[in-house]
């Protein structure tokens, strides 16, 4: 089974590279059957802008036990801290939605598009 | 884009639904303009198999001739499987593969472009990369337009329609929509893998542009949703699709359902070489009519996945024609109102009632118990392994003992996945109330 893990975020570069390291990244524990993590996200063009569209409220994370976002972000940009909080990485994400709509926490969660133009790209969508 | 830019509508979303929109608005000679934040139509946008072209008939005369199709859909296959097992009703079709067909696989930057396009060819104005960041109010609350990202440049109308999808900040904003509700919503997520259009014929039983869609019970680990698998030219697209709560409960990441959809003994043959061209995931709007927003307030309509339109009713899995159909019936609406001076709530009330004369509510409404039913836990979690080991006891000869008869086969079937037959009889009457 997978463990979200520590994931730092940052996964892949804006246009799309692997990043450097790949093994000893965390994202390499979501590897399914013979697909890294890293690869499947690498497939998808993101058009990073420079405001981040989501926010994550991490002092309201701390009292929040069901941490939903971590497994529903199919793009597994929320990670959790060791002091209890959440850490949100919003440079590859699809804009589906899932993490504010699982989110139990009043205001933990701010959720906006991306500037015009910008974040995912879908070709084969 | 001038601040003090004047339109009949603006429609937000270029989607199926916001072009269609714009598409009868300016077929009616009306100014509108549409606003997508995506770089093109189609880029935010993913789908989950086909596209059904009928709604499209009245539109666009002889769209087949020109629309970017993928392929057209000849076999329909809605399959049930186990870890180990499946059972499949395969329907192929000689009719669904000429004009005027019934279903096609597409892709959506290309769809939503050249539905698009059918707009701004009738006169609507298409400003991409632009995002709606929230609504325009008069003193009295209406709306009469929308401010962008775009230097806070405000662009009015008389109306607005929102087909801005299913996170519709724009219905959120206008108390349409709860702002977040994830019992009515699933997360579909999709790979495209490349393989050659010759290996797909051949490994799928079609030749030329046919195409094949196959919808999957079962392939979610007891999470209420579903699987797909469907044919383009060069790429297939597998997803599953799962309810957002049972799914953030379940602590199941989504790529593990799609691993374990494509590692199975039924599908893995058929993907054996593909490679990952592009991975998606999307929301969807699955709760059905009893969770649609009011389609109306004064000086905005609501259309497409904005408004829920989505029908995921297990037998029919159905989304960018209601869009279409929504999309359409809302542009024009919002002529009728400009005509008559009224774009309040009560102005624009005959999109409504448009809708209910069509599929679009029609079908939603009949159906309206059909998502719940589709998501239950016998359907869901017993009757994919029921219905395999019915067949399973059926189809194994069992020599030299004799064979069992149907009724101890069910029966032993059904007592294993813990269904009683009691049940069993009740949710086939539930199914033929809903379906029937």
């Amino acid at each position: 089974m997978s463990e979200p893990g520590a994931a730092d975020g940052g996964i892949g570069a804006a246009d799309g590279s692997l990043p450097l390291g790949g093994d000893t990244s965390p994202a390499k524990a979501l590897a399914w059957r013979g697909i890294s993590f890293e690869e499947r996200m690498a497939s998808v063009d993101f058009r990073v802008g420079g405001r981040a569209h989501i926010t994550v409220d991490s002092d309201v994370c701390r009292s929040c036990t069901t941490r939903g976002c971590v497994t529903a972000c199919p793009a597994n940009l929320f990670a959790p801290t060791s002091d209890g909080g959440i850490l949100f990485n919003y440079e590859e994400c699809f804009e589906c939605g899932a993490c504010y709509m699982v989110c139990n926490h009043e205001g933990a969660i701010t959720w906006t598009y991306p500037d015009g133009g910008h974040g995912v790209v879908f070709h084969h969508g | 884009m001038a601040e003090s830019a004047d339109f009949d509508a603006v429609v937000v979303g270029a989607g199926p639904a916001g072009s269609s929109a714009a598409l009868a608005l300016a077929r009616a000679g009306r100014s509108v303009v549409m606003v997508e934040r995506g770089p093109f139509p189609g880029s935010k946008n993913v789908y989950g198999g086909v596209v059904y072209g009928r709604v499209l008939d009245d539109i666009i005369p002889a769209w087949w001739s020109e629309v970017p199709v993928e392929r057209w859909v000849v076999r329909r296959s809605t399959m049930m499987m186990t870890e180990d097992q499946s059972l499949a009703i395969d329907y192929r079709s000689h009719a669904w593969g000429v004009a005027p067909y019934n279903g096609m696989t597409t892709v959506r930057s290309h769809f939503d472009s050249w539905l698009a396009g059918k707009a701004t060819e009738a006169g609507a104005r298409l400003v991409t990369s632009t995002v709606a960041t929230g609504l325009v109010r008069d003193g009295a609350g209406r709306v009469i337009g929308v401010r962008t990202d775009r230097d806070g440049a405000e662009l009015h109308a008389p109306v607005v329609i929102a087909c801005d999808g299913v996170n519709s900040l724009l219905a959120k904003e206008a108390g349409l929509l709860p702002h977040a509700e994830a019992s009515h919503y699933t997360l579909g997520v999709k790979e495209v893998l490349d393989l050659p259009a010759e290996v797909i014929n051949d490994r799928f039983g079609v030749r030329g542009h046919e195409g094949v869609d196959i919808e999957i019970l079962g392939c979610t680990r007891g999470i209420p949703g579903g699987g797909f698998l469907y044919t383009n030219a060069e790429t297939v697209s597998i997803g599953v699709v799962a309810s957002l709560p049972h799914l953030s409960d379940a602590k199941v990441r989504p790529e593990e359902l799609i691993a374990d959809l494509k590692a199975h003994p039924s599908i893995a043959p058929l993907l054996r070489g593909a490679t990952l061209r592009e991975y998606a995931a999307h929301l969807i709007p699955e709760g059905g009519y009893d969770t649609m927003p009011p389609l109306a307030t004064d000086g905005m309509l609501v259309a497409g996945d904005s408004a829920a339109m989505t029908l995921a009713a297990g037998l029919w899995l159905e989304g960018v024609n209601f869009a279409i159909g929504s999309g359409y019936a809302a542009g024009r609406a919002a002529d009728r109102a400009v005509t008559a001076g009224d774009c309040s709530a009560r102005g624009l009330a005959s999109y409504r009632a448009d809708l209910e004369q069509q599929f679009v509510l029609a079908d939603h409404k009949r159906l309206r118990k059909a998502p719940a039913l589709v998501l239950s836990e016998r359907i869901q979690q017993r009757y994919p392994g029921l219905l395999c080991d019915l067949a399973e006891g059926m189809f194994t000869v069992t020599n030299p003992s004799p064979k069992a008869g149907g009724l101890r086969i069910t029966r032993a079937a059904a007592a294993k996945h813990g269904v009683k037959l009691r049940e069993l009889a009740a949710d086939t009457l539930r199914g033929l109330r809903i379906f029937g």
